[in-house]
């Protein structure tokens, strides 16, 4: 994959962004005798898990220049739907149903933008709103899982000390890769993210590789969902609002840009992973929330910064 | 039974008929060369046979049967291959990835992607068509436009063509990469592919065409064999007139120097540009696509400034670091790219064309709008802008009508001293470009001092009072008329001897 390596090389914003993230811990675990430990390392790994399956699928969509705002009220409405429905049926039927409805608004999303022209912010802004709206007819308070397996074979249980949410997800990013990389959809997608017409031009079937990116989010938007029930043995219909935001700014801080042409698997990763940790180590502190959510904005902005084109 | 046969093709964009009427046949394995002047409608036409556009009416016909073309797969699928004149490539994925879209080797599952076998296609078609220096697995956007060029022509020829389109394919190319493009074209059209040659340069048509098709304001108004028509037959059919008809006449009574420009630098674009425009002047720059012309209009305007270097404005020194600056100081410019930074297409004409000179109407910053209306009504007068209402979008105008606005724009601003057009004609109809010409002339005539840039040689050549010649963002020649003769002019921008070049590009 020689040809792989010169398109994906590593710039120096990336190099920064890691050399950052690795002086973090190294000062978290210097300052704090409860970073280091087993305990917290399995939290940070479960807790980095909604964000990621949201980023990788956001990530889908911002490398066709599009954006999806409804993630989070996916999110919300799967695991509700994974919840709540056990009361009538087995829970893998359950997942099933949460799973598709989330590839249903994923289409919905794409086939909007793409058969009418439409732009994927109005769309998805349209489609966040109706289906929080339509978590809440379908759930106004909790549901609870009834089926204990929910719990004891994904979110509450381990593979020796690693939990299944984060193998699963773990799994998922060389899928999310491969797609990107190595699959004709996804070369596609990415193409079209710069120039929709060059691309028709050549002969291929936009609408049909961009629809699939915003199904494959949509998708991802719904197992984060699931598990996210799983984890916590509670769905609440208020789940996940202001998620979409965190998933774009990890897209973001992993080189991704938005408009199309960039953002790469791996970049996604490093940045969930820079957003947890940065998440944990102020936690550790006992820094106020609201200091949490300024300085992420602060290292969002420094990450478009270092990462902006020059004129 | 003519391979390709097209009948009665008509095509309007928002009520501007672009093709009114244009019917042609071409046999198997021939060139046929269609030439015309800008907004004669060839770019259209070929758009309608690649499937980019539908035609309102009309019948493409292959081999006598009529071809149902209505997307740019149906038109891959019937082996209809097309360069566009804009280049189509992506920047951001590598040059195998360019050629191959949409048609990328597959492995095993039908859906995964063999990039060894796809990077040696591609590096196999750029060398069959003599560049194998292009490294496949390079970003597109890292060559230079040429070599972009040449990956635009190899993505057409990655599967063999069985008609070949070539949008003005050489605009960008040397003669060293045009004459090896001709070769693969002989070499394809004796294999039995049908070419479509687009172009206006004649003597381009002339070394690779055995038929013509001359096009002028929509509509096939000659055809017949290359070597039975002759440049002045062709000429009088593209234009509809004479050339000499075409330019005002010259003056020759320029006044005291109004810009000067010295040693100019931007690293990357142009290096030490010195020269003067004087009041009462047309200073022409011609250069080809990449040699930083406009690049050294955009510092003087101050749209992208430049490293180092000075420029004076009636002798007063002047660094313009934005356009805003520029317009103070009495510079107008009319860019390049009209739909890209010259108008607003869905805005007005009048929001157009009040756009630069607020200061008439609006002094305290509240539109005077009963004024504005006075004042851009006066200008469509003067220009006869062909229009319905002022207060309709730009983008409802022909192309000629549109720059017309672009015009009124900078004519409404006072007391401008320099005027810079960036290829002032592009895309405007014949009629309407005369009438342009004019309009610069008398600017000049009213003691404006003008730089006009063109890529069109025949332009600069009966416009310019003197012609400056761009070539590796120098200046490398200074023309009087009396020098103007298209070979010397070429062999100056392409780095030849005048010899080499007659000989390369034979008239």
């Amino acid at each position: 994959m020689t040809s792989q390596r010169t398109l994906h090389g590593f710039s120096r914003a990336d190099i920064f962004f890691v050399a950052a993230i690795l002086l973090l811990v190294v000062f978290a675990a210097v300052a704090s005798d409860a970073f280091l430990t087993q305990r917290n390392l399995v939290n940070i790994s479960r807790q980095l898990v909604t964000n990621g399956f949201l980023s990788l699928g956001m990530l889908m969509v911002i490398r066709t220049g599009g954006i999806d705002l409804s993630v989070g009220s996916v999110l919300a409405f799967a695991g509700l739907l994974a919840t709540g429905l056990q009361q009538q049926m087995h829970f893998s039927m359950a997942i099933t149903i949460a799973l598709a409805m989330g590839a249903g608004v994923g289409f919905l999303n794409g086939w909007l933008t793409a058969r009418f022209n439409l732009q994927p912010f109005i769309v998805t802004l349209a489609t966040m709103g109706s289906l929080r709206g339509l978590t809440y007819v379908y759930a106004d308070t909790p549901r609870y899982p009834v089926d204990e397996m929910f719990r004891g074979l994904i979110g509450g249980a381990f593979v020796g000390p690693v939990p299944v949410n984060f193998i699963i997800f773990a799994i998922a990013v060389p899928c999310v890769w491969f797609y990107l990389n190595h699959t004709i959809s996804g070369r596609a997608a990415f193409a079209l993210g710069v120039n929709k017409e060059a691309v028709r031009l050549a002969g291929v079937n936009v609408n049909k590789h961009l629809i699939f990116a915003y199904v494959a989010c949509g998708l991802f938007a719904a197992i984060a969902g699931v598990l996210l029930a799983s984890r916590l043995g509670i769905a609440q219909p208020s789940v996940g609002i202001g998620y979409e935001l965190d998933a774009i700014a990890a897209v973001v801080i992993g080189g991704g840009l938005l408009g199309g042409g960039g953002g790469t698997a791996l970049g996604v990763l490093g940045g969930v992973v820079a957003l947890a940790v940065v998440d944990n180590v102020l936690n550790l502190f006992n820094v106020d929330s609201y200091y949490q959510q300024l300085l992420k904005g602060l290292i969002i902005l420094v990450a478009v910064l270092a990462r902006r084109k020059r004129v | 039974m003519p391979h390709l046969a097209v009948r009665n093709i008509a095509k309007s964009y928002d009520g501007n008929p672009a093709v009114r009427d244009i019917s042609f046949a071409v046999a198997q394995g021939r060139v046929l060369a269609l030439c015309g002047e800008n907004g004669a409608g060839k770019s259209t036409l070929m758009k309608t046979l690649s499937g980019a556009t539908l035609p309102d009416a009309g019948d493409i016909l292959l081999e006598g049967k009529s071809a149902a073309i209505r997307t740019p797969a149906d038109a891959m699928d019937l082996g209809i291959r097309i360069v566009y004149q804009e280049l189509s490539l992506l920047p951001h994925i590598s040059v195998a990835e360019n050629i191959l879209l949409g048609r990328l080797p597959t492995r095993g599952l039908s859906f995964v992607v063999d990039w060894p076998k796809a990077n040696g296609i591609a590096a196999g078609v750029l060398s069959d068509l003599g560049f194998p220096d292009i490294d496949p697995t390079a970003l597109a956007g890292s060559l230079s436009v040429a070599r972009q060029q040449i990956v635009e022509i190899a993505k057409a020829l990655a599967t063999e063509p069985q008609i070949l389109i070539l949008d003005e394919p050489t605009a960008v190319l040397s003669a060293a990469e045009t004459d090896k493009l001709f070769d693969k074209v002989r070499k394809l059209a004796a294999a039995g592919t049908t070419v479509l040659y687009i172009s206006h340069r004649l003597e381009e048509i002339y070394a690779i065409a055995d038929e013509i098709v001359v096009l002028k304001d929509g509509r096939s108004v000659l055809s017949g064999e290359a070597s039975q028509l002759d440049q002045a037959t062709l000429i009088q059919a593209m234009v509809g007139r004479s050339l000499s008809a075409v330019f005002p006449v010259r003056r020759g009574a320029a006044g005291h120097p109004i810009l000067q420009v010295e040693n100019l630098s931007l690293a990357g674009h142009f290096r030490d540009v010195s020269f003067d425009v004087r009041a009462g002047e047309i200073v022409g720059m011609f250069g080809l696509v990449g040699s930083g012309r406009t690049e050294i209009a955009k510092a003087i305007f101050g749209a992208r400034p430049a490293d180092h270097g000075t420029v004076r404005l009636g002798g007063k020194s002047e660094k313009f670091a934005t356009p805003a600056e520029a317009v103070r100081g009495r510079v107008a410019m009319v860019t390049e790219d009209r739909k890209g930074d010259g108008l607003a297409l869905d805005a007005s004409v009048i929001d157009n064309a009040g756009l630069a000179s607020f200061s008439r109407y609006a002094p305290s910053g509240i539109i005077n709008g009963e004024k504005r209306r006075t004042l851009v009504d006066e200008k469509i007068r003067e220009l006869s802008i062909k229009l319905a209402d002022p207060s309709q979008p730009v983008r409802q105008l022909s192309g000629g009508n549109q720059q017309k606005v672009v015009l009124a724009k900078w004519l409404l601003v006072e007391d401008i001293q320099l005027f810079i057009f960036d290829e002032p004609t592009r895309g405007v109809d014949i009629a309407t470009k005369v009438e342009i010409y004019q309009m610069i002339r008398d600017l000049a005539d009213g003691g404006m001092a003008v730089l006009m840039i063109s890529s069109e040689m025949p332009e600069v050549l009966g416009m310019a009072d003197r012609l400056l010649v761009v070539r590796d963002g120098s200046i490398v020649a200074e023309l009087q008329p009396t020098d103007f003769q298209p070979e010397t002019v070429f062999a100056h921008a392409a780095g030849l001897d005048a010899a080499q070049a007659t000989m390369g590009r034979p008239n």
